[in-house]
């Protein structure tokens, strides 16, 4: 043994490891360079969290948006080809990636990405690049605002902090609440503030809101923050952030005996928080974009059919609105009548009555949706639809 | 603040602070006798968690016959760990062990999201984990007191380890002086590969507690507790295993008690914990128990 050689393979070989280990997690990823011709294909980028704390989010998305492109391969003649990045729950990553889907792989529209905080670090690119882009359930209203590239085929927090304002002070009646926020998620923050906004009108009591705690993202320990809000005792908990969060939040406060109802937004809507949370969050209510059980649309028949077909379960909002962003951009560039991305955007910004899986889809002038939310709640071990609310 | 709810936080505290000595242990026991830092050790943590999240839903055994396995499977892969990654770069400089340390530590992470994907899964929770226990108005889940009696356990067996056997007595003349510890024919490979062996399992342990008390594990989960822990180790002056003790209490009462008191600085926690590192680095550098002087890593 102490053979130079040796040392120098065994080095060689871990180093390799590493570096394919490094480019290896993006499995669904289309590679650009088998594809044919350059004249027969257009390409459409996709940045989503298919790592890291929003993993299941991405994914989910992922899922309905690769559904749509194999519903609908062809615009104008040309086959459309998906370009997946992993922007890893990152607000850095998603920039770069961003940057690379535009600058490396030419596409001609974006598509992405769920988390408010992981578009609005890939806003300012796409806005300088002249590159539309399409959210598929960023919500907090910073996302679209003056920024005339980045469209969304959501609602935006403001109404969703109403409806759940709504639901705890009727539904619930609730008189007091407590909010725990993510500092570094702005969907957390900004859903709060709609929220505590919403609230305060609806009691008609400034003090309505006891106390705003926070915690930053990777955090797993709630319990000081928990024991603080039991001395409280308010009526309801309202949490909206990351779903693991919520999920091993409910469960510690549950721990520490507090009984109060908890509700949050439409991270939440995710098999994780069910499977993490267990027996403890039966009960707990949340806002979400889109449920089979609602009203269907006349697209939905299509998209409900083929996802069960392929994935061999119930859709879910994220996959639903995944499906919508990719079937709006390819409405727009038939409208558009080009695959010039400032004509793509143009025709972005006029959509309107877009039969959608999620709903009819009208753009505003800062490339909003304005849609019905609706809200379901945990009940045995199952995302159950209680009602939808239209927008005011 | 009532005592009560003092009470509660100081349970809290000590619940968390106990699992981050658990983890700082091993951390420190491998620098103690090698000058190695593993950074490798919160990543086998997570492989760990991993290796009885399948025991349970691959081949439904029932759990304490999990969590052995786990430790067992664990230890296996930290001792081959050493046996390429390590061993091969005994007499290069220390920057390249350490190196090579970080590179094993992406590996093991990269590796986890190809094998075990990027979702976040569930993890058992024992029923007997779960029963709350009310003492007065505190609340206390049987966990908040088991984490810390198998950290207590753990440490005593370690001590009477290092000081009471003949292994190890190898392993504090090893971390004395390698050379002059092999020519008083000591193996010093396979006293190297036992102190792996006791860190791994370590590390194995501090995984599947921390699998208990945050159920939800994810590929990157250990870089995190990784961190803290080091930090951990390091106020508690690393090398010296009751500090790393002192240190993981230190750091988890710390916490829970900076939120608690100041709530409008929750969101600084890590960096609580990282200034807390920055000021022993400057004030005490060999950590609150440490006599050793430190070296640069």
């Amino acid at each position: 043994m102490g053979n130079k050689k040796v040392r120098l393979l065994t080095l060689a070989l871990i180093g390799l490891l590493v570096l394919t280990a490094g480019c290896a997690p993006k499995p669904a990823e289309e590679g650009p360079a088998d594809s044919e011709a350059e004249g027969d294909v257009i390409r459409i980028g996709v940045f989503e969290p298919m790592t890291g704390d929003s993993a299941a989010g991405g994914q989910m998305t992922w899922e309905g948006i690769e559904l749509a492109n194999n519903l609908h391969d062809e615009v104008l003649g040309k086959k459309v080809e998906l370009v997946l990045v992993d922007n890893k729950t990152d607000k850095n990553e998603a920039a770069n990636a961003v940057i690379r889907l535009i600058e490396k792989e030419k596409v001609v529209a974006i598509i992405g990405s769920y988390g408010s905080s992981l578009s609005m670090a890939a806003g300012p690119t796409v806005m300088e690049e002249k590159i539309p882009a399409v959210g598929c359930s960023p919500t907090n209203p910073l996302v679209t605002k003056d920024n005339p590239y980045y469209f969304r085929v959501c609602f935006i927090d403001p109404f969703q902090g109403s409806v759940m304002a709504q639901y705890a002070y009727e539904d619930l009646g609730a008189k007091t609440a407590v909010i725990v926020r993510n500092v570094a998620d702005a969907y957390s923050v900004g859903l709060n503030n709609y929220f505590k906004e919403a609230f305060i009108k609806l009691t008609g009591d400034d003090e309505a809101v006891l106390a705003e705690l926070d915690y930053q993202q990777g955090d797993q320990d709630f319990t000081a923050q928990l024991t603080s809000i039991k001395k409280l005792n308010p009526d309801v908990i309202f949490a909206p952030g990351p779903y693991n969060d919520g999920a091993l939040m409910i469960k510690q406060a549950r721990g520490l005996g507090i009984d109060a109802p908890f509700m949050g937004g439409d991270t939440w809507e995710a098999p994780e928080f069910i499977n993490i949370g267990d027996k403890d969050v039966e009960g707990v209510a949340l806002s979400t974009h889109y449920s089979v059980d609602a009203a269907p649309t006349e697209a939905a028949k299509e998209f409900v059919d083929a996802y069960k077909d392929k994935y061999n379960a119930e859709p879910n909002a994220f996959a639903a609105l995944g499906y919508d962003a990719y079937m709006v951009i390819l409405d727009a560039i038939e409208r558009a009548d080009s695959y010039e991305p400032t004509a793509i955007r143009d025709a972005l910004a006029k959509t309107a009555d877009f039969k959608g899986v999620t709903g009819t889809i009208t753009l505003d002038e800062n490339g909003d949706a304005t849609k019905s939310a609706v809200i379901l709640q945990v009940q045995d071990g199952a995302f159950k639809y209680l009602t939808t609310v239209e927008p005011n | 603040m009532t005592l009560t709810e003092f009470l509660q936080h100081l349970a809290n505290g000590i619940s968390l602070g106990s699992l981050y000595a658990l983890i700082a242990i091993g951390y420190t026991m491998v620098y103690g006798i090698i000058r190695l830092v593993n950074f490798a050790h919160g990543d086998l943590l997570m492989v760990a968690t991993y290796m009885a999240f399948y025991g349970m839903l691959l081949f439904s055994l029932p759990w304490p016959l999990v969590f052995i396995l786990a430790v067992i499977l664990t230890t296996v892969m930290g001792v081959t760990i050493e046996r390429v990654a390590y061993r091969p770069l005994r007499d290069a400089p220390r920057i390249t062990v350490l190196i090579s340390a970080i590179g094993v530590s992406f590996l093991l992470q990269n590796l986890g999201l190809v094998v075990f994907g990027g979702r976040s899964k569930a993890f058992y929770v024992p029923p007997f984990f779960a029963t709350i226990n009310h003492i007065g108005e505190t609340a206390v889940p049987n966990l908040v007191w088991f984490i810390p009696l198998v950290t207590v356990a753990l440490l005593m067996i370690l001590m009477h380890l290092l000081y009471r056997t003949r292994i190890g007595m190898a392993m504090r003349a090893v971390a004395r002086d390698l050379d002059t510890a092999r020519l008083m024919a000591i193996d010093v490979d396979q006293v190297i590969s036992f102190t792996f062996v006791v860190g791994s399992s370590l590390a194995a342990v501090g995984g599947l507690m921390w699998g208990l008390k945050f159920p939800q594990i994810n590929p990157l989960m250990g870089a995190m507790p990784g961190l803290k822990c080091f930090i951990a180790a390091v106020i508690g002056g690393i090398g010296n295993i009751s500090g790393a003790v002192a240190g993981g209490f230190v750091l988890g009462v710390g916490e829970i008690l900076l939120v608690a008191f100041f709530p409008d600085l929750a969101g600084y926690r890590d960096a609580f914990a990282f200034v807390l590192l920055i000021l022993t680095l400057l004030i005490r550098p060999t950590g609150l128990l440490g006599e050793r002087v430190a070296e640069k890593v």
